[in-house]
């Protein structure tokens, strides 16, 4: 259906290898949405890419208000990119507030196309400007383009007997219409999803301005010629656009079948990780129970109570979830029953920023428990990363019977990335066996089960799981005699119980990867990164090589146990960078467990690392 | 599950743990009542499991020869709930008290009820906090003078059973710790009934709250002030029955001497009543522990249980979609193919 696509063959549209734009407008404008289609537009095109939604706390904060505006940034290219671009190279402005809000992240000289129906005096008030930008000269730093987007719509749909108001809710089709001719994007990509997501007029209204938009664009002579962001030369494969939130979810539902464990999610609604909740929910058929509890308590008790039972137990949550979950977590420490806990981190403390990125809860992951209860940790890397690494803290889980946190942010849970598929037969089998024999023999001869009679190697108990005949036991959260796990208050079984957890956890250190060197192998300067901080790191090291200054780079998965070698392999360099979305919580343990002058680049903002920002470090310290 | 059950003795029940609640706790009584029933009820011990949470009563899985945990102060619900659900074909057991139920682990409770989880709930109520020596609990009398409470409490106390029923719970009885036969009638029905079934047991603690009941099933007054409710049957009570309960016009529940108002005006016991306001009304007769109170079970109905109808939810999807297949799973929102070179 893209006849009534004006041909493009007057104007030759011009390469260029990357091109950051970014979406703003008012919540109830659908900023997100249009973002999201460009995208995925993209993705089907052959772009690398990367997404940063941007939308505020509130639901539905007053129209028009600064407050009120959202955003989605993609940065679209023709190489491999990881980060979601630093400054954009195009802003499209649905409103004054919009503009307002976002016009300070415009590169200078960018293009700044805005939507001149909403630059009324009213319009101007509520985004808190005496007097219009469009007009007093503060613009002219800016390619300014001003295009009626609200009355073109409502013309374009008025024939298909759309009311005025109706139509305008599909400005925002108009504003993707027009990006899609200036990036020379495939129309038929968003057009077979509109009618596949819309119904009746609301459908016809929103075709109409998507066409009229692209249109708009292709006969006027407001943009000289279109551009072209060439397909990236991505890695011979099979590819989808994924978020780090519904690859969590894959990722889980994965784990299970490779586990052959039916999954069990209790979970409570929080934003960031709420959709982990909905996506799970829909693939019951993978033998997925997905229960809404009555808190983030129950949600990591019944987790607890499935594993018990022999299920994959989960909880998904965010920081302030995580503190309720804590005591919940550390009988599963004592328990040593296998439970996933993911911490979608978001800015703290308390309800603190909770639709804006923070890594924050590295601290409360690593002690924020009673007593001695420590737990391996993993955190994921990016949007795509999430889908292994939360495989990987299953397998850890299963194996070693402890509860894992797993660790990723608003930042990966919201972005977007394409991701190459993995072959399903390279997925490790993690699944681990239950315990159906007793395993111990009795001074009188009688064999028995003891529930903490541990595997010499990893330290791990048997699991038995009611229903099994013979292994009947009682487990709790009062200290257990080593083997038996009868209660005991002995002295000395108590601390050897507290120094078998912990040797347990150290243990896995055998179990997992050595460190590896990115970037430049002899440099003196190393940078230490962990979960979100990738894309800007990667971005950063790059730029740093061009310029002549040689970086290292570790990125770690595992922060609980940390690998092995990483003293070793820091103390090389002469500095050490930990570039964090905190005050520095790695770095201080790095500081403590190694004894290296690691120095701490923290930002908390609620915002991600730009790659300047850790250049201008690289630089500093670049001696 | 529709294998025969192996025939078991008490003893199959016991574990081998020595019991360690203080001489003359009521909780001996109840722990007796439970595994003299157990051979009884058509289930195996390994596919029996009890979860509590913390306080006197909750050291109970450890002298159950089944699978047990002994968990967080008040999360037995929601950790039970995670079992039942994920095992619909266990038989699980929770046992609870006043503090951890009503208190700490309200939430869960009255949730894992609404849900109408299939677990057969064993509230142990003796009025005080035990395990911590000696604090009111949430079902002290009002004025009730405790270590934390020395010119005494000014809570007002909840009605265990009113919360139960509040929260709509399928199954709502109470018992009491000095008669084993009414004990074993009320858990076996409370197990037999699918869904979640709610247990209060008046459980003397001897030691911090002494005859805390005493005045309501002593064994001298007991014929007075205990009415024994039947299903189907009047509600009747005292020597000779000649007591009796009458439902007002203005629908409130009242005490009456029999001859007073004839046979024909005593209300009859409805437990199976959809609506749970009978049972609520006789919930609250007694608003003191010097007046009758009502044992048996108040309400009795028919729900289906939480963990089946999630198991039947799967099924259903699973047959619409057939097995999940995680390759289609990563293909679901569109892929696209970069060719070599
Ligand atoms: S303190 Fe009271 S309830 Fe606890 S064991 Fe002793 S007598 Fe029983």
């Amino acid at each position: 259906m893209t006849d009534t696509v004006t041909q493009r063959t007057r104007r030759e549209a011009e390469t260029i290898s990357r091109v950051v734009v970014r979406f703003a407008g008012d919540s109830g404008d659908g900023m997100q949405l249009t973002g999201d289609r460009f995208t995925s537009a993209s993705a089907i095109f052959g772009n690398d890419l990367m997404t940063f939604p941007d939308y505020p706390a509130e639901i539905r904060a007053p129209a028009g208000t600064v407050n009120g505006v959202s955003s989605f940034q993609v940065h679209i290219s023709d190489h491999d990119i990881t980060t979601p671009g630093d400054a954009p190279s195009v802003l499209v402005a649905m409103n004054a507030a919009a503009l307002k809000a976002d016009l300070n992240r415009l590169e200078p000289h960018g293009l700044l196309i805005v939507n001149s129906d909403s630059f009324e005096a009213r319009d101007l008030e509520k985004a808190g400007y005496t007097s219009n930008p469009l007009e007093d000269g503060s613009l002219d730093g800016y390619r300014l383009v001003q295009i009626p987007m609200t009355s073109l719509t409502q013309g374009a749909a008025e024939p298909l007997g759309v009311k005025p108001r109706d139509a305008e809710r599909s400005k925002n089709f108009f504003a993707l219409g027009l990006i899609s001719w200036l990036y020379s994007r495939p129309t038929d990509p968003t057009l077979e999803w509109i009618d596949k997501r819309f119904k009746d007029l609301v459908k016809e209204s929103n075709r109409a301005a998507f066409l009229a938009g692209y249109n708009f664009a292709e006969t006027t002579e407001l943009f000289e010629h279109p551009y072209q962001v060439a397909p990236a030369h991505m890695p011979p494969g099979e590819y989808t656009n994924i978020s780090g939130n519904v690859a969590l979810a894959w990722g889980i539902v994965a784990a299970g079948q490779l586990a052959k464990l039916p999954v069990f999610l209790g979970s409570y609604p929080i934003t960031p990780a709420s959709d982990i909740l909905h996506e799970l929910s829909k693939h019951k058929h993978f033998g997925v129970r997905t229960l809404q509890a009555e808190d983030e308590i129950a949600a990591a008790g019944m987790a607890l109570g499935a594993a018990f039972a022999g299920h994959l137990g989960v909880t998904t949550t965010s920081g302030p979830g995580v503190a309720l979950k804590s005591e919940t977590i550390s009988l599963a420490v004592s328990l040593e029953l296998p439970l996933l806990v993911v911490d979608i981190q978001r800015g703290g403390p308390s309800t603190g920023l909770p639709t804006k990125t923070e890594a924050a809860d590295l601290n409360i992951a690593m002690f924020g428990r009673h007593g001695e209860a420590p737990l391996p940790i993993v955190a994921a890397s990016s949007p795509a990363d999430c889908f292994q690494a939360v495989i990987e803290a299953a397998r850890i889980a299963l194996k070693y019977r402890t509860p894992v946190i797993f660790l990723s942010d608003g930042y990966i849970a919201n972005g977007a990335e394409p991701w190459k598929l993995p072959d399903l037969d390279s997925l490790p089998d993690i699944s681990v066996p239950f315990q159906t024999e007793f395993n111990h023999q009795a001074a009188d001869g009688t064999m028995e089960y003891w529930p903490y009679l541990r595997d010499p190697e990893t330290l791990a108990r048997p699991w038995a799981i009611p229903g099994t005949p013979g292994l009947m036991h009682r487990i709790g959260g009062i200290e257990k005699q080593d083997g038996t796990g009868n209660i005991s208050y002995a002295p000395d079984n108590h601390e050897k119980m507290v120094h078998l957890r912990a040797d347990k956890v150290r243990a896995i250190q055998a179990d997992i990867p050595p460190v590896e060197v990115r970037g430049d192998q002899d440099a003196d300067l190393c940078i230490l990164g962990w979960g979100s901080t990738w894309a800007a790191i990667d971005a950063a090291v790059q730029q740093a090589g061009r310029e002549g200054r040689p970086v290292a780079w570790v990125h770690l998965t595992h922060l609980n146990p940390l690998p092995a070698d990483l003293g070793d392999v820091l103390r090389r360099f002469r500095t050490v960078l930990v570039p964090e979305l905190n005050m520095g919580q790695l770095c201080r343990i790095v500081r403590a467990e190694y004894l290296i002058d690691a120095v701490s680049i923290s930002k908390v903002q609620g915002l991600p690392f730009s790659a300047n920002e850790l250049l201008a470090k690289i630089r500093e310290h670049h001696s | 599950m529709n294998t025969p059950v192996a025939l078991t003795t008490k003893k199959d029940w016991m574990s081998d743990q020595e019991v360690r609640w203080c001489p003359g706790c009521g909780d001996y009584g109840i722990l007796q009542a439970v595994q003299q029933l157990m051979p009884d009820v058509g289930v195996s011990p390994e596919n029996t499991v009890f979860i509590s949470g913390i306080g006197c009563s909750s050291r109970f899985p450890y002298y159950m020869n089944t699978y047990g945990m002994h968990s967080i102060h008040g999360r037995a619900p929601a950790i039970a709930t995670g079992v039942a659900v994920a095992r619909p074909d266990l038989d699980v057991w929770v046992v609870t008290g006043d503090g951890d139920a009503l208190s700490i682990g309200g939430n869960h409770f009255i949730h894992a009820l609404r849900r109408n989880v299939n677990l057969t709930i064993l509230l142990f109520n003796n009025r005080i906090y035990g395990l911590t020596k000696g604090q009111y609990s949430p079902t002290s009398e009002a004025g009730k003078v405790t270590k934390s409470t020395p010119f005494g409490s000014l809570d007002h106390p909840f009605n265990p059973l009113s919360v139960a029923l509040g929260a709509e719970a399928s199954f709502v009885a109470r018992t009491h710790d000095l008669d084993r036969k009414h004990m074993m009638e009320i858990f076996r029905a409370a197990h037999d009934h699918r869904g979640a079934s709610f247990v209060e047991i008046y459980q003397n603690c001897n030691v911090f709250n002494d005859a805390a009941f005493e005045e309501v099933t002593g064994r001298k007054v007991r014929e007075e002030m205990m009415i024994d409710l039947k299903h189907g049957q009047p509600i009747r009570f005292g020597a000779d029955g000649h007591k009796g309960v009458v439902m007002g016009t203005d629908g409130q529940l009242r005490i009456v001497n029999v001859a007073d108002v004839g046979e024909d005006a005593i209300l009859v016991h409805d437990a199976h009543r959809e609506d749970p306001g009978l049972a609520m009304a006789l919930a609250r007769l007694s608003h003191s522990d010097h007046e009758s109170t009502p044992f048996g079970i108040f309400r009795s109905i028919e729900r289906p249980d939480y963990g089946t109808m999630v198991g039947a939810q799967l099924a259903q999807v699973f047959q619409q979609k057939g097995p999940g297949d995680l390759g289609a799973l990563l293909r679901s929102n569109g892929t696209w193919t970069v060719a070599a070179n």
